[in-house]
């Protein structure tokens, strides 16, 4: 129970800060992604604030948790084809219609049916994903088993 | 394009930077949106309780951001919904196979020092600024 609350408290937050930052706006990262026009800048700064919060935080969380004994798995250093396409393609989807995940599930709110359009295919993406996970899973991923495809 | 605040998306990324921390601490490994969603659809049936706690957390965020300022969730480019169909489907499949979005990659991932999220990140910002450069200087903004 408590952590489905911690979970929607983090939920939350993450819509306050893309709505504080202006994120749940698509024109700002078009406005990022354009660097041959008007470039805004924002969705840098935001991303660079919240990794610098990321990573002195997970620090402080793994001594909390471990006291320095342990610590949570080290970040996977195997660059493959899986990791290099997947992410030009959603950054093609990304740059298309200035939406990723995180914004876009925030927008659903306001209603718009481009947004609940774009949800809709997002889940059918994922799932044509699942469906042809099996046969395009890479040595290293099945190597790893069906869990590490789901672990970020 | 509207006028940016570094300051306002300074504070915001600390928000969100504080967002994926807790729900690192929720969930006990560093996870971004498209995983939490993706889990949520295809994952284990026992994992999926905090996953759907943390969308609806989500949306109910989007719902109050609504109430104080309607026009932060305002959709105002000028696309078809074909072409958002044809996004939503690439952003899905693609964070999936890539294993991650800009949560995920972008901030929790560079965040650890992951070498395999600095190159998600660098082709998702590099094919991004493709799109939008097809998209705003050869089809005049609209796609």
């Amino acid at each position: 129970m408590s952590r489905a609350v911690l979970s929607a408290a983090s939920g939350f937050l993450l819509a306050m800060g893309l709505g504080i930052a202006g994120l749940t706006d698509p024109r700002r990262i078009v406005g990022f992604l354009d660097f041959a026009g008007d470039w805004d800048p924002s969705a840098l700064f935001v991303m660079v604030a919240a990794a610098a919060v990321f990573a002195i935080g997970s620090l402080v969380y793994e001594r909390a948790l471990w006291g320095g004994s342990g610590s949570l798995p080290p970040p996977k250093s195997h660059i493959d084809r899986e990791l290099v396409l997947g992410a030009l393609l959603f950054g093609v989807g990304w740059g298309m219609s200035g939406l990723c995940p995180g914004p876009a599930l925030t927008a659903l709110a306001g209603g718009s049916r481009s947004v609940l359009v774009f949800v809709g295919t997002m889940i059918a993406g994922m799932a044509a994903h699942a469906a042809v996970a099996p046969r395009l899973g890479s040595r290293a991923s099945r190597a790893h088993g069906r869990r590490e495809l789901t672990w970020r | 394009m509207t006028a940016w605040h570094a300051g306002l998306a300074v504070a915001g990324g600390v928000l969100v930077g504080f967002a994926l921390l807790l729900t690192l601490v929720a969930s006990g490994r560093p996870v971004g949106v498209s995983g939490i969603l993706g889990g949520l659809l295809l994952g284990t049936p026992g994992d999926r309780g905090w996953r759907a706690a943390f969308l609806a957390g989500l949306f109910l965020g989007g719902v109050v951001l609504l109430a104080v300022s309607p026009h932060l969730l305002a959709f105002t480019l000028d696309r078809s919904l074909p072409a958002m169909a044809a996004a939503g489907f690439l952003v899905g499949f693609g964070t999936r196979l890539g294993n991650g979005c800009t949560s995920g990659h972008g901030v929790c991932g560079l965040g650890r020092f992951s070498p395999r999220s600095l190159v998600a990140a660098t082709v998702f910002v590099g094919a991004g600024a493709a799109a939008v450069l097809v998209v705003e200087q050869l089809l005049g903004g609209r796609a």
